[in-house]
């Protein structure tokens, strides 16, 4: 995969930004997942140019934190909470309708790039069990038959634009 | 603000913020001020629009001069979310919607009458309630680490000057040697609230008796139990205490720099601590010379990145270094050799915040509250299968059935209790026969569960506790770091036997199986994550053993949650044959004539969705 100059600038600029704290790696990683949506090998490249820190210690950092990706993520991701105040109401069978309607497993994308499912543990929003965040909107009390409604909602959104 | 650089420049600043927060929620001069919540669970509920709201109408009116408008931190009651309060009076409205707010101006800050319909009601007596302290939910508790989450903006640092803050950072850096501190914190019998309830002055004392130029003082805001809230609701409802119990700390055992771990989940509790630094750096409450003391603290932010373990202290540490966040064998512990090889004390978010109140008030006011080796409150992360889920502080002691009935309200739909689990995945469940047990570290542990973070999830009759038992150690296997294989490897083997019990191929040796792997795992693991992994197994085996006998033996799961071994069932004697269960089903395997012949559900093909059981306007599907 051949990684865009700004994209290098731009990794390039934010190892800069930490430059001279103690242990920045997750630092680095972090505002780059946030930015860019996920730190492909090319990348962590860059970053071991930058600081200095072996790829392969980069990789295995990227790799032990869920919250790091290798691979893009989809243009909106579907964070269903699987934490137990979610569980014990059933959170299961909210996944799995998301799942079955999307036809993908969790931690996939869909092939248009729109969806990725992912199971999350507690997003905090406890009482509002079974909680769904989409790109950080978060969607109260989700019951099944509730999902449909919920992907077409993202879905008109695509469509009118 | 200007700088606030000496003892009597913090005191002036105390009392000029005191009485005007205080003027403010009396009401001085004819003035109102409105609290609206913005913690995690209303701003998803939609808090910041009502905000927004009445700010507009308001302004609208002409009453900016007159009302002022914030938003606060979590009132713990989220299930009757987002909540709007008004002083001088007191009135709490709930469940308050962006259309309600019209009326809330008009007939109650122009008309000066409530609005009744938007009362907390006693579901008991049905009566409506106006002011909080008088609703149930609230009446035993006792906020002492929750001071002043609901009640001050904690964007302002004014606000937390006004509501106590800093009146502790005061007093040790003017009153009292470092050790002087650490023996106020020891005898006040503080437990760190973390999870594993050791003694946090002993622990200072560790630290402090290093000799060492650089240590670190480091809070653990990873909250890695899913379900438990309570550290984010600290965080995002008053920053500036637990900064002042972290410089506390720093004070006591001689660290300057202190770090905030906190989940990058949690971006509201981020933005708000980094602007409360900020602030403070800002007056030189953070920085060198403090006050013109001599004594300098920085504080520093690192955010998790989605890894349960890391909240494991020595992992933790290694996840600020940069590194993966495994565990490091502990001798050396932190408190010898931790952030950096430096000497370093983890200390979890409630623990700090409640370090300010028991300088305030002395050890021996805080050591009134409580049992006897477990002293002061506890703030319990209520959810699941209960009426009143949200975040309530209790003094240790209080019992199961007070925190689920009293203060929960019990469970929803008239379904019956079956557990509640403490400790998370570390944990292990309580039952009826424990109800009247009260809640403190011991009393937790001899009852095969723990206090943990204090979250405590409450399951009624319709959750299979084998089911739950495979939920924990599915987690567990995800979160596993790998080091040791033990854990690695028979946290999955468990997770193994427990998917042929819920599955139907187990047999009676897979009980003992389990039981000897369990205690395998528990003696081959080191961290507290593989040691306590099986917990939840054995603690529902304990408390639950008819319910893995049913699963084995019989090959039913008696609350209908193991997909494999219930089915839906069509009784024919009750369906009126509308066909919309068999319209509904995504794999077309309910067949029937409409309006002639009841609908019957072909169950090899049937995959247990349950659209059809929801659908059903007339009840005649059941699960079997
Ligand atoms: C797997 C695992 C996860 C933990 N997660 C947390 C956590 O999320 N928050 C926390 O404060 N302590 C957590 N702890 C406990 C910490 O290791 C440590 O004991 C605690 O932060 C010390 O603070 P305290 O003495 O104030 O309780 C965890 C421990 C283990 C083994
Ligand atoms: S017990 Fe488990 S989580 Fe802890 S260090 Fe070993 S492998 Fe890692
Ligand atoms: S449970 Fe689902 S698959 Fe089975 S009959 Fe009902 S609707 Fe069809
Ligand atoms: S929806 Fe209920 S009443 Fe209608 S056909 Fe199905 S089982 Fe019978
Ligand atoms: S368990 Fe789902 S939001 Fe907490």
């Amino acid at each position: 995969m051949k990684i865009r100059k700004e994209v290098i600038k731009g990794v390039r600029e934010i190892c800069a930004s930490h430059k001279g704290e103690p242990s920045p790696l997750m630092m680095i990683l972090s505002d780059i997942q946030n930015k860019y949506g996920y730190i492909p090998l090319e990348v962590q490249e860059v970053v071991s140019e930058e600081t200095g820190i072996p790829v392969a210690e980069i990789y295995g950092v990227v790799t032990f934190y869920a919250f790091f990706s290798v691979t893009p993520k989809g243009k909106y991701v579907i964070g269903v909470c699987l934490g137990t105040a979610c569980y014990v109401k059933n959170s299961q069978s909210v996944i799995d309708k998301f799942c079955q309607l999307l036809k993908i497993a969790p931690g996939q994308t869909t092939e248009d790039g729109l969806f990725t499912i992912e199971a999350v543990r507690c997003i905090g929003a406890c009482a509002l069990a079974p909680a769904v965040n989409i790109n950080g909107k978060v969607y109260p009390m989700v019951s099944p038959d509730k999902v449909e409604g919920i992907i077409n909602e993202y879905r008109a959104l695509e469509a009118s634009n | 603000m200007e700088r606030i650089d000496s003892p009597k420049k913090l005191q002036q600043n105390i009392e000029a913020c005191t009485k005007a927060f205080e003027d403010k929620i009396a009401g001085k001069g004819g003035r109102r001020a409105i609290v609206v919540c913005g913690g995690t669970g209303c701003l998803a509920n939609g808090s910041n629009d009502l905000i927004a709201e009445l700010k507009k109408l308001i302004e609208e009116r002409g009453l900016s001069e007159k009302v002022s408008v914030n938003h606060v931190g979590c009132f713990g009651f989220c299930s009757q979310g987002p909540f709007v309060k008004i002083f001088p009076e007191d009135t709490l409205y709930r469940m308050v919607k962006k259309d309600d707010i019209k009326r809330i101006v008009e007939e109650d800050l122009i008309g000066g009458k409530v609005v009744e319909d938007l009362l907390y009601v006693d579901p008991t007596t049905h009566e409506k309630v106006a002011r909080q302290d008088d609703i149930n939910f609230y009446k035993r508790q006792r906020r002492i680490a929750l001071h002043g989450c609901s009640l001050i903006n904690p964007d302002y640092l004014e606000e937390s000057l006004g509501y106590d803050g800093f009146k502790a950072l005061k007093k040790v850096l003017t009153e009292m040697t470092p050790q002087q501190v650490i023996d106020e914190v020891l005898a006040s019998g503080l437990r760190g609230r973390g999870g594993a309830g050791f003694p946090t002055g002993r622990k200072w004392q560790f630290a402090a008796n290093q000799v060492s130029e650089q240590k670190y003082i480091v809070c653990n805001g990873d909250e890695g139990d899913p379900g438990a809230f309570m550290d984010r609701s600290i965080l995002e409802g008053n920053p500036f205490e637990v900064i002042e119990g972290m410089m506390i700390a720093g004070y006591a055992f001689g660290a300057k720099d202190g770090y905030f771990y906190i989940r990058a989940e949690y971006p509201v509790a981020v933005e708000r601590v980094q602007r409360a630094i900020k602030d403070m750096e800002a007056v030189g409450l953070l920085g060198d010379n403090i006050l013109g003391t001599g004594f300098s603290f920085r504080a520093h932010l690192r955010l998790g990145a989605g890894a349960f373990v890391c909240g494991e202290e020595t992992a933790l540490l290694n996840s600020i270094e940069g590194k993966r966040g495994m565990p490091r064998p502990r001798p050396p512990f932190p408190a010898i050799k931790g952030l950096w090889g430096k000497p370093t004390c983890v200390n979890n978010v409630e623990t700090l915040a409640i370090v300010p109140y028991i300088i305030r008030v002395g050890a021996e006011e805080f050591a009134k509250i409580g049992t006897e080796k477990s002293k002061g409150t506890k703030v319990f992360a209520l959810g699941g299968k209960i009426n009143n889920v949200g975040l309530v502080e209790v003094p240790m002691g209080t019992t199961l059935r007070e925190l689920i009935y009293d203060i929960g309200g019990g469970i929803p739909g008239g379904k019956k209790f079956k557990a509640i689990q403490t400790g998370g995945p570390s944990g292990g469940c309580l039952t009826a026969k424990d109800l009247d047990t009260p809640i403190d570290y011991d009393n937790l542990v001899a009852k095969g569960s723990m206090m943990g973070s204090g979250g405590a999830i409450v399951m009624d009759e319709d959750n299979c506790m084998v089911d739950v038992a495979k939920f924990y150690m599915e987690f567990i296997c995800d979160e596993s770091c790998g080091k040791c294989t033990p854990c690695r490897v028979g946290t999955k083997r468990l997770l193994e036997l427990l998917t042929t019990i819920t599955n139907g191929t187990a047999t009676e040796k897979t009980l003992e199986d389990l039981k000897s792997l369990a205690e395998t795992i528990k003696l081959g693991s080191l961290c507290a994550l593989g040691q306590t992994a099986a917990n939840p197994i054995l603690s529902t085996m304990n408390n639950f053993p008819e319910e893995y006998e049913a699963h084995v033996k019989d090959k039913k799961c008696p609350s209908h949650v193991c997909k494999k071994l219930m089915s839906y069932v069509i009784d024919p004697a009750k369906c009126k044959k509308c066909s919309l269960c068999a319209r509904n089903c995504p794999v077309n395997c309910i067949h029937g004539v409409p309006g002639k012949e009841p609908f019957v559900i072909d169950q090899s093909k049937c995959i247990k969705c349950g659209t059809c059981i929801i659908k059903c306007p007339f009840h005649a599907i059941e699960k079997r």
